[in-house]
This record gives C-alpha cells, sequence and structure tokens, in this order.
C-alpha cells in the first residue's frame, strides 16, 4: 500500500515537472520567452489585494498562535489542577499573556485596515497604492508570524509553570519571568509592523 | 516540534501522572512511618497520604497482606483511571507498561498449575494490571503448544511466545525459561517502539529499558549459578539492548562465580559506584535483608528509583507514566517493608528501604 502511494506520487510530481519544463522550452524555443514575466504579473495585481492578505495574515495567525498557546497551557493546568486546585486561578495568567498575542493583532488589523477604502473601476494602481499594498503586506506577515510564535512559545512556558507551580510553588514567579520575556517577542514584531506601515499614505479612495 | 503537538492528546495525562507523583510518600513521611508501634499507628499515619480512602475500611487488627493487597489497589485504580483517559500513541504505551505484568500472570498460571493449586487462588493473587480475557484458560494447559495455541494466540504476549515454542514439556527449568525469553521479547519489542515515538520520548525511554535489560543480564547471569543451565542458553536469555550488551554480555554468558560478574561490572562508571559496600557472595534470593549490608539488588532498586526521578525532570514525554508506575510500585515494596518490620518487631532493620523524595 505504502509502496503504491509513494510509486503514484513520484509520477505525478515527474509528469508535473515533465509538463512545466515542456511550456518553459516551448515558450523559450518559440522566440516568446518574454511571456514568462513574473514581475509583470505581479504589477497587475491590485495594491489592495496585497493590502487585504495583509490583515488577513496579522489576524488569522494571530489568533492561531493565542489558540495554540492557550491550548498548551491550558490542557497542563487541567491535569495539574486535579491534584492541586490552587494552581487554577493563578495560572490563569498564562492563559492572559497567549490572549494579549490575539489582542496585538486585533489592535494591528485595526490600524492596517483604517489604510483601506473603496478603489474606483480604474484607479488603485498609483506609486503610492503599490507601496502601501505591499507595506500593508509584509507588515501584517511580520506582524503575524511573530504572534503566532510567540504564542506557541508562551503557551510551552506556561504548560511548564503550571507543572512546576502544581509540584512547588515557589517556582511560579521564576517560570512567569520567563514567560513575559517570551511574551515580550511578540511586542517586536507589533512595533516593525507599525513603523513598516507608518509611512505608506492611506489608498485614495473612489476619486 | 514536540512541545507543539505533545499536549493535543497526552497534555491532561501527563498533568495527572505529575499529580500522582506529587502524591508519593515524602522522606519527613516516611520518617513518621519507621516511628510506628503498631499496625494501627501505620494505618493512621497511612491516612494521610493518597492511600487513606483505600485503608479506611479495614478492620483493626491490619494484616501486612491486606495492606499491600490495597496499595495494589490503589495503585491500579490511578493506573486505570489514565487508561481510560488515553487517547492513541499514549493508550498503546500504557498497554505495553501492562504487557510485562501479563507475562509475571501467565508464567504464575502456569507455576501454579504444574504444583496443582488451585485455580481460583491463583487468579486472585494474578496483578490486576495483567489480567487479560482469555487468562483463566491458561489452567487447562499442560504442553507449550496447548498454551499457544489454545489461550496466549489471541493475547497480546502472542509475538513474543514464538521463541519459547521449540520447549518441550513444562518443568521448572522450561517455565523459568519461557519467563526470561518472554520478558527479552517485551523488552526489546517495548524499546523498538518507543523508539518510533520520536524525542524526548525515545531518549528517555532508552535509558530506563536499558537499565532494566542490565539488571536482568545480571540477574539471570547470577541466578544460573549452580542450575543446569548451560552457558549458550543463558546466552540466548539476555535481551539485546542496555548499556552491557553486547560486549559485557558475551562476558557475562562464560562467568561462573560472583567474583568474575563483579568484575565485568565494575568497568561500567553507573554499575561501580553501585557495587561498593555490596556484599557479593550473598545469593540475590536472600533479599529480605538477612545482614545489615544491602544486596546488590537493593542497590538496583536505589538506582531503579534514581533514573525514575530524573525522567521526571522533562517535559512534553511519555516516559513520566513508565516511571510513576516503577516509584509507585518502591514505594508499596517500602511501606510493606515497614509494616513487616512492624508486625514482626525487627525495628532495627526498618531503615532497609529505599528512599524516593
Amino acid at each position: 500500500m505504502s509502496s503504491l502511494v509513494s510509486y503514484a506520487r513520484s509520477a505525478i510530481s515527474t509528469t508535473a515537472l515533465g509538463l512545466a519544463a515542456w511550456a518553459g522550452l516551448y515558450l523559450l524555443l518559440t522566440g516568446r520567452g518574454e511571456r514568462f514575466n513574473v514581475g509583470g504579473y505581479l504589477l497587475r495585481l491590485s495594491p489592495h489585494m496585497w493590502g487585504l492578505y495583509g490583515i488577513a495574515f496579522c489576524i488569522g495567525l494571530s489568533v492561531i498562535g493565542a489558540a495554540w498557546g492557550i491550548f498548551i497551557s491550558g490542557s497542563s493546568i487541567l491535569g495539574g489542577a486535579v491534584r492541586t486546585p490552587r494552581i487554577a486561578t493563578k495560572n490563569l495568567i498564562s492563559i492572559i499573556f497567549c490572549e494579549v498575542v490575539a489582542i496585538y493583532g486585533v489592535i494591528m488589523a485595526i490600524v492596517f485596515s483604517a489604510k483601506i477604502a473603496a478603489v474606483s473601476s480604474e484607479g488603485g494602481f498609483s506609486a503610492s497604492d503599490y507601496y502601501t499594498g505591499y507595506a500593508l503586506f509584509w507588515g501584517g506577515l511580520a506582524v503575524g508570524l511573530a504572534n503566532l510564535i510567540c504564542g506557541v512559545a508562551v503557551g510551552i512556558t506556561g504548560s511548564n509553570a503550571a507543572v512546576a507551580d502544581a509540584h512547588d510553588q515557589q517556582l511560579f514567579v521564576k517560570i512567569l519571568v520567563i514567560e513575559i520575556f517570551g511574551s515580550v517577542i511578540g511586542l517586536f514584531g507589533l512595533i516593525v509592523g507599525l513603523l513598516v506601515t507608518g509611512k505608506a499614505e492611506d489608498f485614495a479612495g473612489i476619486v | 516540534m514536540n512541545e507543539v503537538f505533545f499536549n493535543v492528546d497526552a497534555g491532561y495525562l501527563e498533568g495527572i501522572v505529575r499529580g500522582y507523583r506529587d502524591g508519593l510518600i515524602t522522606a519527613p513521611q516516611y520518617l513518621n512511618l519507621t516511628q510506628c508501634e503498631t499496625m494501627d499507628d501505620l494505618k493512621l499515619q497511612l491516612a494521610t497520604t493518597d492511600y487513606a480512602s483505600f485503608l479506611q475500611n479495614e478492620p483493626s487488627p491490619l494484616a501486612t497482606s491486606t495492606l499491600s493487597a490495597r496499595c495494589t489497589e490503589a495503585l491500579v485504580a490511578e493506573f486505570q483511571y489514565m487508561q481510560q483517559n488515553a487517547a492513541e500513541p499514549i493508550s498503546k504505551f500504557l498497554d505495553y507498561i501492562t504487557y510485562g505484568y501479563m507475562i509475571d500472570n501467565v508464567i504464575l498460571l502456569i507455576t501454579g498449575t504444574l504444583h496443582e493449586r488451585d485455580t481460583h487462588d491463583l487468579l486472585e493473587k494474578c496483578h490486576p494490571l495483567g489480567f487479560f480475557d482469555t487468562m483463566p484458560a491458561l489452567c487447562v494447559a499442560t504442553t507449550v503448544q496447548d498454551l499457544y495455541s489454545t489461550v496466549l494466540v489471541d493475547s497480546p504476549l502472542a509475538g513474543y511466545f514464538r521463541e519459547c515454542l521449540s520447549a518441550e514439556d513444562l518443568n521448572e527449568l522450561n517455565i523459568e525459561i519461557i519467563r526470561n525469553t518472554l520478558y527479552k521479547a517485551y523488552l526489546e519489542d517495548f524499546y523498538s517502539y518507543c523508539q518510533t515515538l520520536g524525542e524526548p520520548t525515545a531518549s528517555v525511554m532508552a535509558e530506563l529499558l536499558n537499565f532494566e535489560a542490565d539488571r536482568r543480564t545480571v540477574n539471570i547471569t547470577i541466578n544460573s549459578f549452580g542450575t543446569e543451565l548451560s552457558k549458550d542458553e543463558r546466552a540466548k536469555l539476555y535481551p539485546r539492548l542496555g548499556n552491557m550488551y553486547p560486549e559485557a554480555q558475551t562476558k557475562l554468558a562464560r562467568v561462573d562465580d560472583m567474583d568474575q560478574v563483579k568484575a565485568i561490572l565494575e568497568q561500567y562508571s553507573e554499575y561501580k559506584s553501585m557495587l561498593i559496600g555490596v556484599s557479593m557472595n550473598v545469593s540475590s534470593s536472600s533479599s529480605g535483608g538477612n545482614n545489615a549490608e544491602l544486596s546488590l539488588e537493593d542497590r538496583f532498586f536505589a538506582r531503579e528509583v534514581q533514573l525514575n526521578k530524573d525522567s521526571f525532570e522533562q517535559q512534553f514525554h511519555f516516559g513520566v507514566f513508565y516511571s510513576w508506575l516503577r516509584l509507585k510500585e518502591q514505594e508499596i515494596r517500602n511501606i510493606v517493608w515497614i509494616a513487616e518490620c512492624i508486625s514482626q518487631q525487627q525495628k532495627d532493620k526498618i531503615n532497609n528501604y529505599t528512599a524516593i523524595y
């Protein structure tokens, strides 16, 4: 069964590679190689698309990071609290740290979406529009990825904190300090995201 | 990446098992236990531990055997709670842990049948963790072939039993060989299963199982002195893993007395420190502690406790489940030891238990 799957996989990938090579060589050898034009393709995409993608990545990845972190520390708190119920209230702070990551994402998404405006049928391709679109896209992606990793990091540390606290009360504060350092990573993404999009003009809107 | 996905299936249970670990009896509590004068005192002291609910309804002159049975019940209740809440990778891991008890139960039943003991008595003595459906039918088997084809073929042990089928009939020596062959196959299988679980479970369990294999190797060697077991057969019983595999095992297969065993063990730094002060002339069967010195077996227990404690130093791996069970078993042995000393008025040996925390 597994040999069949691996055979099918290699067959499909070889076919796809062959077709791509054939198409590329065909264009090249018939003197139409310039039709394969990545730059032109990117310029034809609306800057609004880039901007909205950036906002979607920003909030989406942040929420995934926060949810993942809450789930990692939450399940450990749940298990640890069966024997030592006192950890449940105290370790809520780990959940809050994870939640903060989602709030960063929401704030940034709101800031970014303030630059969005409805666009007329022929507008939206000025140099300023391109810059705003790219700035929003990469700024949003940076914030989103930073928050995703931050959420997971805080979640794992929060899980450590819960387990350690259940065993020895004195360890809680020490691990909390590490957790705070972890949660600062998300703040770095937030700052960079603000700086990147700070110079971008708002989209022009209906002219 | 293990940390990111571990809690999906195991987060809750890991919290639970760490809670159980915190319930293990600590050094001050042991001190209180050893101060007890009567079994009722002991029962009173144990009322502050996790065993309280299992002991409270026992009538007052508490026998050591009842104490041991109730403590095992407590252990089994906790283990079964985890089994009931386990999802796929852990449930299989927990099942693997129980296979060891199944082997013991099978051997107990065969030996009992050989000596024509009552089936019900035997079934009561079986460890509850190693119970499987077709087990009571074991008592009717008279040959190894029978045993395999009627009973064990449906149990999880079937795969391990393949190597034992060459044994002709059931006598004392063959049963002992079957036990060790089964356990060897089990250890090797468990080890290779743990290696498929990825880091850090693989490395933590490798250390624990390597130790277990080494201990079995040494015990097989010591126990085979003065029996009709040939040296080639002895070598076949050694598990093919452990720190002593293969170099020291080939040497151990050829030795004839304790001093040679000691000389081989001393080449390993982790066992060298263990041997200091051990009187090697005591045969391992006298672990009842007839002399004040600790036997080699006690040293192995102490080392096992140390290794199992170490596995709690890491989070996000399955080794804690195995380690907790081993520590809990050691704790029950300790309690029973203390209880025996109290009931037999042998207070001078009461401190020969292996402290855990």
